[in-house]
């Protein structure tokens, strides 16, 4: 039960990542690293809306490198444009679902109970611009919940929000992912995020993703590449 | 909403200076000069009006035919507009950019040649009837309704589908992404995205093209004509220029504005931003309409509009290319005259919108006078260079001979013309240049016209020169106000090809057509590299 690159190729202008791993089903992992290192653009590969230059992309031993991204077994989620503006919380989470939006009454009650578990109970009918940026991630989280995905990553989704707010957002998100028995990738800058909600850190540097590793273990005595990032 | 809050912003963000003097007094004159040329004219128009005489049957099917056409040609347009552009943003293939760079020409394109090119293509002799007279059918009639309509289309599909196309590409390459992601087919994303953007956008497509259609008069002086297919403007043309009937002139004019005036406020009014916030340049990657139909539908339609769009001006070429070295002499002094007045008109147009556009960017900082006047700037759009025309004409009459000054005056109704253009160019650059770097040029203390020199003009020359491009082309082609003031022994280059074409001359008129196109380009490619020199700026 894992996701296997093999030998994977990545290229991004001038700059290439490669990565030739396996990630266990069930972990909550940190993509550590520089930015500009291809933390992003490895999750944006996983989620199929980047094509590789070489390499293949296998989950649970089935080639998916060429799989449409709403095959994939993935949920994304970003800093922004998570959200569809001129649609209500209540439909931007409704997508999760049925993307014509046609839902049945028990649907319906499927997105409120949704809403509810992020917090944000009777916010059905805001529109994005209406409600926060914490708020506005608790929709995507509400959706990411719907679609039940067995895996979800994140690209920096709480980067804009307060350490307090962050904390709050990533415990929600934990919870989430625990409950429904899934995979967490994350992408992050911060050493105390990753020790903070992560078992195992995937280090991207120089090009290159290395195998991922227990995160405590990998911070208590990290390599040159990371130590030079961390500025120790 | 979106501009209001805007403005409040940016009200907030204005640095406590003066209004500028220069500025004030530069876009007031301007601003006198344009209100002048639009709502003065009307008014000496206007009072030449006798309204007790009312219209003759005559003018009414005139007026019933102008709306109708226009309507009829809007509703085409767009609606072919839509599914063109939608495919020009969802597919990627070779000579797309070429195709969408295209799609700018027949904007530019003189009506006269546009005709010319349409007659060779669906006329009687054209290459449709040859290839139905071989079958034993009868050729095609063009002249009337269906080829001012067949005109109009071609001219104002382009126009529609660029903006609608830029309607499609204001949608943030993330929401395709994220309709993706969660499995959107073609069908959702038209619901969940497209009929949004659509909603915003194809209004003001619309009405710009039936304004368009209202006030175009080649295109009706050439392919229409007759008591079943006059327009307004055609009709205020015959009356000055065959019945010398100043007051029916003057009648018809006032009509003319108040449905001109009506449509453009209703297309400033709609033609607002949409809700979506303007994500990349480049076309987003797409990973719907992959379905098989969809591709084939795209296909197909691309295929058809560029034939359509294509192929009169491909025949324009290969007939004119022949004549060309053997074009009568009467040709030379009118290219000059249409030199002398393009390139006048280019320049005033240009200093008028540059004006205009500084002194809305002053006033956006303090009063909401500053959408009124946008306002009056685009109000060039409504009047018609026959309400122009007519109003100088009696304003001038008393004064001096009007067709002694057919130059200065074909100047002057131009540059206005071309003005709501070049002001929708200029305006957002200056406006961009003005937030990004106007308070930082004042924080290092620049003021006025070095401020203006060091830190503004930079940013906005390459649109300063696109601006003076387009107009010079529109004017150099431009068969309007000309036809009315010409004596005998005076034309320009559009006029002289029409007079060709009106006495058969097809050869003389095709070649004439081409060195037409070819100065219109080549003025608007001079104008608009020279906005581009030693540009290293982004």
């Amino acid at each position: 039960m894992t996701i296997t690159f093999d030998r994977l190729e990545l290229l991004q202008g001038e700059f290439s990542l490669t990565a030739d791993l396996q990630i266990e089903e069930g972990h909550k992992i940190a993509l550590l690293g520089p930015s500009g290192g291809g933390k992003s653009t490895l999750l944006a590969a996983i989620a199929g809306f980047k094509p590789p230059q070489s390499g293949r992309i296998l989950w649970r031993g089935e080639d998916i490198t060429n799989t449409h991204p709403a095959q994939r077994p993935v949920t994304l989620l970003f800093q922004d444009h998570n959200l569809f503006p001129h649609l209500s919380a209540a439909q931007n989470i409704g997508l999760g679902l049925r993307p014509d939006l046609k839902l049945s009454r028990t649907e319906h009650d499927t997105v409120a109970r949704a809403l509810a578990r992020v917090g944000l109970e009777g916010h059905g009918p805001k529109r994005p611009a209406e409600m926060s940026g914490g708020q506005q991630q608790r929709v995507a989280i509400a959706r990411a919940l719907l679609r039940d995905k067995p895996i979800l990553m994140l690209d920096e989704p709480f980067a804009a929000l307060g350490p307090a707010l962050k904390q709050e957002m990533l415990d929600l998100v934990a919870e989430i992912v625990d409950a429904a028995k899934a995979t967490l990738l994350m992408v992050t800058h911060q050493p105390e995020d990753a020790i903070h909600i992560s078992d195992q850190t995937l280090l991207i540097a120089n090009g290159k993703a290395h195998a991922p590793q227990e995160t405590t273990a990998l911070l208590a005595n990290p390599p040159e590449v990371l130590r030079n990032y961390l500025g120790q | 909403m979106v501009n209001r809050a805007q403005q409040i912003i940016s009200a907030r963000q204005g640095h406590p200076s003066r209004p500028s003097l220069f500025k004030t007094l530069t876009g007031s004159a301007a601003l006198l000069v344009v209100l002048l040329l639009t709502l003065g004219t009307v008014v000496a128009v206007g009072t030449h009006a006798t309204v007790g005489r009312g219209f003759t049957p005559a003018d009414w099917a005139a007026i019933r035919f102008t709306v109708t056409q226009a309507l009829l040609s809007a509703t085409i347009s767009v609606a072919i507009a839509i599914p063109t552009a939608r495919a020009l943003a969802r597919r990627r293939f070779r000579g797309r950019q070429v195709m969408v760079a295209l799609l700018g020409a027949p904007f530019i394109l003189p009506a006269i040649v546009a005709v010319l090119g349409i007659v060779s293509i669906w006329g009687r002799s054209g290459l449709i009837s040859d290839g139905l007279t071989a079958f034993g059918l009868s050729p095609l009639n063009i002249y009337g309704f269906s080829g001012v309509v067949l005109a109009h289309v071609f001219f104002n599909l382009p126009l529609a589908t660029r903006m609608i196309l830029q309607g499609w590409m204001a949608v943030p390459a993330e929401h395709f992404r994220l309709a993706a992601e969660l499995g959107f087919t073609s069908k959702d994303v038209n619901r969940q995205l497209e009929r949004p953007m659509l909603r915003a956008a194809v209004p003001g497509a619309f009405l710009l093209v039936f304004l368009l259609c209202l006030t175009s008069f080649a295109v009706a002086l050439s392919l229409g004509g007759g008591p079943r297919a006059t327009t307004i403007e055609l009709a205020i043309y015959q009356a000055l220029r065959f019945d010398f009937d100043l007051s029916k002139a003057a009648l018809l004019s006032m009509l003319q504005f108040a449905l001109c005036t009506a449509t453009a406020g209703a297309t400033l009014a709609l033609a607002k931003p949409t809700a979506f916030s303007i994500g990349l340049d480049h076309p987003p990657a797409r990973w719907d309409g992959t379905e098989l139909s969809t591709r084939l539908m795209d296909t197909t339609l691309l295929l058809t509009v560029a034939l359509f769009l294509f192929a009169p001006l491909v025949s324009v070429i290969l007939r004119g290319l022949p004549p060309l070295f053997a074009l009568p002499p009467q040709i030379w002094p009118s290219l000059l005259n249409s030199l002398l007045i393009a390139i006048p008109a280019a320049l005033l147009a240009t200093a008028l919108a540059l004006a205009l556009a500084a002194l809305i960017t002053e006033l956006a900082r303090r009063t909401r006078a500053a959408a009124l006047l946008e306002a009056i700037g685009f109000l060039a759009l409504a009047a018609s260079p026959f309400v122009i025309g007519t109003g100088l004409f009696i304003l001038l009459n008393p004064v001096v001979d009007p067709f002694r000054l057919a130059l200065p005056i074909t100047i002057a109704v131009n540059a206005t013309m071309s003005l709501p253009f070049a002001l929708r160019i200029l305006l957002p650059a200056l406006q961009r240049a003005e937030d990004h770097y106007g308070r930082l040029g004042a924080s290092l203390d620049m003021t006025g016209l070095t401020l203006f020199r060091i830190a503004i003009w930079p940013r906005i020359k390459r649109a300063a020169g696109f601006a003076a491009g387009l107009s010079a082309a529109l004017s150099m082609g431009d068969l309007g106000v000309i036809a009315l003031f010409a004596p005998p022994d005076f034309a320009t280059l559009p006029l002289t090809m029409y007079r060709l074409m009106a006495a058969y001359q097809m050869e003389a008129a095709a070649g004439a057509a081409l060195l037409l196109v070819g100065t219109s380009l080549a003025l608007f490619w001079l104008f608009d590299r020279g906005g581009r020199l030693d540009h290293n700026i982004r």
